[in-house]
């Protein structure tokens, strides 16, 4: 059985603060969405909400066509796994991946053999009588996961699953959880802060700031076109260079830095979307070059960063990073041009 | 590395402190003498049968376990959802409200005792029986609010929750899931609840009345008239039963939430 979720109109409080603020989110059928962002900006939030431990002040939120809104959390058949495991420790694996079908009512020999599979599918076979103490931080989530997956839940969610495991053992949890989610093609939602882990595993990717989604699109989009200036930053582009359109010469726009400094931007590649607008980009993005039609700088401190050169570079705009080819190193206090590489720079409105 | 001849002497002094009493009674109460004496002069088991032929011993022995036993279970009973609200909504509920809990040990308990008498058993005419109930259920509640409290504080909500949404009601969550889990603080606090109402005196004089009475208002009665080492026997008897009962509370409590 394979739903969609959808949120509309969300907006949670705790107490009198606003958490949430009118909150939309679709999630297609068998698709993964991570909800991603620094702590308090509301996917925690989210994800409780759905799962039914807090009610939203207004929206309705959906599975398939049933309206959770207002359903107990026991009744909303949702799959869970928590950033502690949350695994009870008074069981033994084997009970603890059964619990949820004794709930269902499910008899003893039937409830056996459903987990014991289950637990197998996770690699934990030989450890079905052991209890949870016994375990790795790995083994654990292997059991949280096998938990939650054995009640065959429409929807999976997952608040921060791999926080609490060391680096090696994060990137092979993750693989193993977006090849049994996609195995059995449940719907998810992935609440982390880790953007890698976000980008590695999901179809789709909402970026949350304030309690609010501030791009919601593919990691792919999300990597090389951010919406907005906060989500840029997210990313990545770690230069944002305040510009005026002044005038248009041709083919191309003329746009001015605060400080003074001139920049050509042909229309073939860039699309001025106000008047003022900022210039994001990553280092890279930045083509640093003896002479050309780009910002003018003094190039400062010189870094190798391995595959290039990076310089700090004084602009009439402040200082920026860009990065230069090894084949040319340029010296400290070189006059220079930044010139933006058009696939990889984003215009944004200011 | 040699360890400090005055740290030694410091450590067998404690020791002696904590077990010479107890020695000392059993001795006293083994005595074939008709006054307290250590070492005993002789030895006779004659102390022991004289606590089964006063029969107040053998009421009052009777009143303390059924007070000791049925208050704890009632402090229990409020005690234990109140210690769970106060760790699952800490945040959410004062801080203040956890001092209230501990009132009963803050206050002497000779006034707790003096007022529970001017309003329950004077002012509400509450029976005896019921109104030393309710003064032991009071005097133990701090114990097991506080000691099952702490178990719930260490306890992670999320397998609650967990439970929860694996289809188990909340309810029932907090009997499968919450409480096995505390089990240990629920015993510990049970423990010493059960001790300190067994031994109380100065609630217990307040509320007693005629015809009912406690062990240890008893004791001290025994006492004032008498010097035979019944008082001895009588002690060690009840040392012995309450070790007997907290054996019982931990294989009891602990088997059947083992089995589950």
């Amino acid at each position: 059985m394979t739903v969609s979720l959808s949120l509309s109109g969300i907006t949670a409080h705790y107490g009198t603060t606003k958490v949430l603020e009118d909150l939309d989110l679709h999630v297609g059928e068998g698709e993964l969405v991570s909800l991603l962002g620094s702590s308090g900006c509301g996917k925690t939030t989210t994800l409780r909400l759905v799962a039914g431990f807090l009610e939203p002040t207004t929206g309705s939120i959906k599975l398939g066509d049933r309206d959770l809104t207002r359903l107990p959390a026991h009744a909303r058949n949702i799959g869970l796994v928590f950033q502690t495991y949350a695994l009870f420790p008074h069981l033994t694996v084997r009970d603890n991946v059964a619990f949820g079908l004794k709930q269902r009512g499910i008899g003893g020999a039937e409830r056996r053999k459903r987990a014991d599979t289950m637990i197998d599918r996770v690699g934990l076979g030989d450890f079905a009588d052991r209890y949870p103490a016994n375990l790795s931080g790995g083994q654990r989530q292997r059991v949280a996961l096998a938990r939650a997956l054995v009640i065959e839940p429409p929807l999976l969610m997952f608040d921060e699953p791999l926080s609490n495991l060391d680096a090696k053992l994060r990137v092979d949890m993750r693989v193993e959880i977006r090849r049994l989610q996609q195995a059995n093609g449940t719907t998810a939602v992935y609440v982390t802060h880790d953007q890698e882990e976000a980008f590695s595993i999901s179809d789709r990717v909402a970026i949350m700031n304030a309690g609010r989604i501030m791009q919601l699109d593919t990691p792919e989009v999300l990597y090389s076109r951010p919406a907005n200036a906060f989500v840029a930053d997210f990313v990545g582009f770690e230069n944002m260079i305040p510009l005026r359109a002044v005038a248009e010469a041709g083919d191309a726009v003329r746009a001015e830095m605060p400080g003074g400094g001139v920049l050509t931007l042909p229309k073939e590649h860039f699309t001025v979307p106000s008047k003022e607008f900022i210039l994001a980009t990553r280092p890279e993005g930045l083509l640093v070059a003896p002479a050309g039609d780009g910002i003018p700088t003094t190039l400062g401190l010189r870094t190798y960063l391995g595959r290039a050169y990076q310089y700090q570079c004084d602009t009439p705009g402040g200082e920026i990073k860009a990065n230069g080819p090894l084949a040319q190193p340029f010296e400290s206090g070189t006059n220079a041009v930044l010139i933006p590489q058009p696939e990889q720079c984003c215009l944004l409105p200011a | 590395m040699k360890t400090h001849p005055l740290l030694i002497a410091f450590a067998v002094l404690t020791f002696a402190f904590l077990i010479g009493p107890l020695i000392i009674i059993i001795g006293t109460s083994l005595s074939n003498t008709s006054y307290l004496t250590f070492p005993p002069e002789g030895l006779s088991l004659k102390w022991y049968e004289n606590i089964f032929e006063i029969s107040a011993f053998r009421r009052t022995m009777v009143t303390s376990f059924m007070l000791a036993v049925g208050g704890t279970a009632l402090s229990m009973l409020i005690g234990i959802p109140a210690a769970y609200a106060m760790a699952r909504y800490r945040y959410e509920l004062p801080a203040f409200l956890g001092n209230i809990y501990v009132l009963p040990i803050l206050i002497p308990e000779i006034v707790l005792g003096f007022s529970l008498m001017k309003s329950v058993a004077v002012g509400m005419d509450f029976p005896i029986m019921a109104a030393l109930l309710v003064g032991h259920a009071l005097l133990v509640l701090p114990y097991c609010v506080r000691v099952v409290g702490a178990s719930l504080n260490a306890f992670d909500f999320s397998i609650e929750e967990a439970a929860v949404s694996l289809g188990c009601p909340r309810w029932k969550a907090f009997f499968t899931v919450v409480l096995p889990n505390v089990r240990a603080g629920i015993i510990a606090g049970f423990i010493l609840a059960f001790i300190t109402s067994l031994n109380d005196v100065s609630i217990s004089i307040f509320l007693t009345g005629p015809g009912v009475s406690t062990l240890p208002i008893q004791l001290l009665a025994h006492m004032e008239q008498f010097f035979d080492p019944t008082i001895a026997s009588v002690s060690v008897l009840l040392m012995f039963v309450t070790v007997g009962v907290m054996a019982i509370v931990e294989r009891t409590l602990g088997l059947t939430f083992l089995t589950k």
